[in-house]
């Protein structure tokens, strides 16, 4: 490495002293830009909401001449989210938070099992376990839809609350999908609570299904939440399987029903639908900004949200 | 150390061997369900799945095991299964039309009748039991011999002296004009006679008809009795020598054909070929434009002299916390030509009105800029944290050599930014590979590409295109094709994330 003589530093900090007014004006130029470019970037970010909250509000129900700012503003719109028994929103909604919810809460249990036992026992064929998982899991089920498909209509015949058009089967297939990549990272988590715990545990008498319980659980919590969480907000964004599964309105989660509900109808259904965005989306939204400190550590080992 | 797995309480063992019970019970019972549909392959798997999960729950040796039984089992339904699945479909006609077992479409063919010109005619008497509702009927021969007749018992002769009596055991004699209100009820009867079906034609006759078909295992034909032509199975499709063919064909193996579809038919390798490039530049273009918006906005927050940093950050987070299916509905509404805000903001600024469906250009144009505005926040997290990850002393070192920032920029953060986010940028190819949800609510691929065959659209990519040939459009579902350009889209993500892995050495470091 080349050292700069004393003289040359010297000589470096002067100019630099002498740049400092001339850099603070430039600097301030600078900074303006960069304000008025992000404020470009975040009208470009935040550009469809306004609209949508002044079409949910606006009595018209149509595309035809909005305003940004509603005319004659009601709350019409969310009234028929709940009495339009062609379009049962609330049930939508509340399939998609049971199916989401069930899923999130199955996937997290299943998960901590196959992660404590990857994480605190050796046995043979346990590096292979997880390479397979690995694997497997890279290939996502829902490309094999129409496997999947077949594979519910001939469940069905047998158990119809877990065949096609049924949300038991639909939820099925949403925990067998995310199972695989939610043990690696849940498995991460275990490997770094301290195995002296257990053993000083099992001294005192635990079992270890106790060691389970007990210990690794409690402290593994923000890791249960996150998986929790970012599992019940992909499967309430899920549109394909949901779409080839679920034949009958009764049954449909919010993505199928709205899409459905929109398509062809842009000019008639506007303010229903975007009173329903709202409701569909403000929850996710909270949720989204509960986790996103701890998605932003979990995108560096690959975590895309759908 | 002092383990207790070994002695366990009553109640331990009582609650695991009413489970084991209850798993058996209802692995018992399926395996009866699985043999009485024909399913044995299906019966033996489920039998030998369920010793092992006895032998897991019993021996103490695979007590590590147990914890990841469920899970496992789980993953092999709904990830493995269908995959071998989805080879063995590929490999068959599986489609509308070819639905049904081979068994199935001869017992179905061999339900069939058909009156020959010989055929005899009865005159008919119908009797009704009052509580059952349940007819016979007494025929009369040409020559006025009677019988009776019923579903049940086939025919057989009936001993009439004179007039037909009123009663014959607990049916009814119904005259004629309440024959006339049973009418549809008696023609629905199918009374077998031998291999002959009679069967009520009107108010008048019963004709007696013939089975169309017969089959003969040991040669594996079919017999057209009425023209005595022969049908071979062809392809899972019974046909005459004159090219004649039976609907309808049933599901069986057919080796590479599908795949060499896509290669030879003309009408399905134009659309496939389109289909495929189009996922290959919509991935990587959606990847190029948000790490592009998601890098600038990075730079711009990274600034720590910019104010309201934390405001603008969480701001520009919002498209990516709106439900992906959402947010692609608005954008549609919103890219609606003639009400759309979007064309109302370039017709007063720019005279343009583009027609963003019906247009394939322009389609491709609206669904990439949907995706920059859903996909840049991800990118702007992630560069946001590679940024800080870069050590600032070399931007020290860079200023004191006077490097301008735009030099900085290109020899320094972009390189070690690629770096540390390329296996991110590829899982995004790979997101964006199959992203369905976008593609099929924008236009549901439209719109249609001229003159192909299979229901594909100009903005469809391969998961969607799967999908439509699969379970859309009007031209029948056609699961082996489906599943074999399903096959390639795997392929495709294996190869995809084998590179990946390669570059991250990720399977490496499995402890």
């Amino acid at each position: 490495m080349y050292e700069a003589s004393p003289a040359a530093q010297a000589a470096t900090a002067g100019k630099a002293h002498a740049r400092t007014r001339s850099l603070s004006t430039q600097r301030r130029i600078n900074v303006t830009i960069k304000l008025i470019l992000a404020i470009v970037l975040m009208l470009f970010a935040l550009y469809p909401i306004p609209w949508i909250i002044s079409a949910s509000l606006s009595p018209s129900n149509t595309l035809v001449n909005q305003s940004i700012i509603p005319v004659g503003a009601t709350l019409e719109n969310y009234q028929k989210l709940f009495n339009d028994p062609q379009h049962p929103w609330l049930l939508w909604i509340r399939n998609s938070v049971i199916v989401s919810g069930v899923t999130a809460i199955i996937t997290v249990a299943l998960t901590s099992f196959a992660a404590y036992s990857f994480s605190r026992f050796r046995y043979r064929g346990r590096r292979t376990g997880l390479l397979s998982i690995l694997l497997i899991q890279l290939f996502p089920n829902t490309l094999a839809i129409t496997a999947l498909f077949l594979l519910l209509k001939q469940i069905g015949s047998w158990i119809p609350p877990l065949g096609l058009n049924s949300l038991g089967g639909l939820t099925l297939i949403y925990i067998g999908g995310v199972l695989g990549f939610n043990t690696w990272l849940m498995k991460g988590f275990f490997d770094s609570i301290p195995r002296e715990l257990d053993e000083a545990a099992i001294i005192d008498g635990a079992t270890r299904f106790e060691v389970f319980t007990k210990i690794i659980l409690p402290l593994a919590r923000p890791i249960l939440a996150v998986i929790g969480l970012l599992t019940f907000i992909a499967t309430y964004g899920d549109f394909l399987v949901s779409r080839v599964i679920l034949k009958s309105s009764d049954n449909f989660t919010l993505a199928v029903g709205m899409s459905l509900f929109i398509r062809e109808q842009y000019n008639k259904q506007w303010g229903v639908f975007s009173a329903a965005a709202l409701v569909g989306a403000v929850p996710i939204v909270i949720l989204f900004f509960l986790v996103q400190k701890q998605l932003v550590s979990g995108l560096s080992s690959g975590a895309v949200k759908g | 150390m002092a383990e207790r797995t070994n002695n366990l309480t009553l109640k331990d063992i009582a609650l695991r061997m009413l489970g084991l019970g209850v798993i058996d019970a209802v692995a018992l019972w399926f395996t009866y369900v699985l043999l009485r549909d024909g399913l044995a392959v299906v019966a033996i798997v489920l039998v030998v799945v369920t010793i092992l999960i006895n032998w897991v729950f019993l021996s103490d040796k695979l007590y590590p095991v147990r914890w990841l039984t469920p899970g496992l089992l789980l993953m092999l339904l709904m990830v493995v299964y269908p995959l071998i699945f989805t080879i063995y479909v590929s490999l068959t006609n599986y489609s509308d039309g070819h639905i049904l077992t081979k068994e199935q479409v001869i017992a179905q063919l061999q339900g069939r009748y058909y009156q020959p010109k010989d055929a005899t005619s009865y005159k008919w008497t119908a009797y009704r039991n009052p509580s059952s509702g349940k007819f016979i009927v007494v025929l009369q021969d040409p020559q006025g011999k009677y019988y009776t007749a019923s579903e049940e018992e086939g025919v057989k002769p009936l001993n009439v002296s004179g007039e037909l009596p009123d009663k014959i055991g607990d049916y009814e004699k119904v005259d004629r004009i309440q024959s006339l209100k049973y009418l549809g009820d008696l023609e629905k009867l199918n009374i077998k006679s031998g291999d002959n079906l009679i069967r009520v034609s009107s108010l008048d006759t019963a004709k007696e008809s013939r089975r169309q078909y017969t089959f003969d295992p040991s040669t594996d034909k079919l017999t057209d009795t009425e023209t005595n032509t022969v049908y071979t199975p062809v392809r899972g499709t019974f046909t005459a020598p004159n090219g004649k063919t039976l609907d309808p064909g049933f599901a069986t193996l057919v080796g590479l054909d599908n795949f060499l579809r896509i290669i030879n038919d003309n009408n399905i390798k134009a659309p496939f070929f389109a289909v495929f490039v189009w996922t290959f530049v919509f991935a990587a273009l959606s990847v190029l434009l948000t790490f592009a918006l998601g890098l600038a906005v990075a730079l711009l927050l990274n600034d720590k002299d910019l104010p309201f940093r934390g405001l603008f950050r969480s701001i520009a987070i919002i498209p990516y916390a709106i439900p992906a299916f959402i947010s692609a509905l608005i954008w549609v509404g919103l890219l609606n030509p003639l009400y759309g805000q979007v064309n109302g903001m370039l017709r007063s600024l720019f005279g343009i009105s583009p027609d963003w469906f019906s247009d394939g250009t322009w389609a491709k144009a609206g669904i990439l800029l949907i995706n920059t505005w859903l996909g840049f926040p991800y990118m702007m997290l992630l560069c946001l944290g590679a940024l800080q990850a870069i050590p600032t002393d070399m931007y020290e070192a860079a200023n004191i050599d006077g490097a301008p920032a735009w030099v900085q920029f290109r020899s320094l953060t972009l390189p070690l930014l690629l770096v540390s986010v390329a296996p991110l940028l590829i899982g995004s190819f790979a997101f964006n590979f199959n992203n369905f949800t976008l593609i099929d609510i924008y236009a549901q691929g439209g719109p249609p590409i001229a003159g192909a065959s299979t229901p594909a659209g100009q903005t469809d990519i391969l998961i969607s295109y799967t999908y439509r040939l699969a379970f859309g459009g009007g031209q029948g579902a056609d699961y082996g094709l489906a599943s074999a350009i399903a096959l390639f889209i795997f392929t495709m993500v294996a190869l995809i994330t084998s590179f990946n892995f390669r570059y991250t050495r990720q399977l490496e470091e499995v402890t």
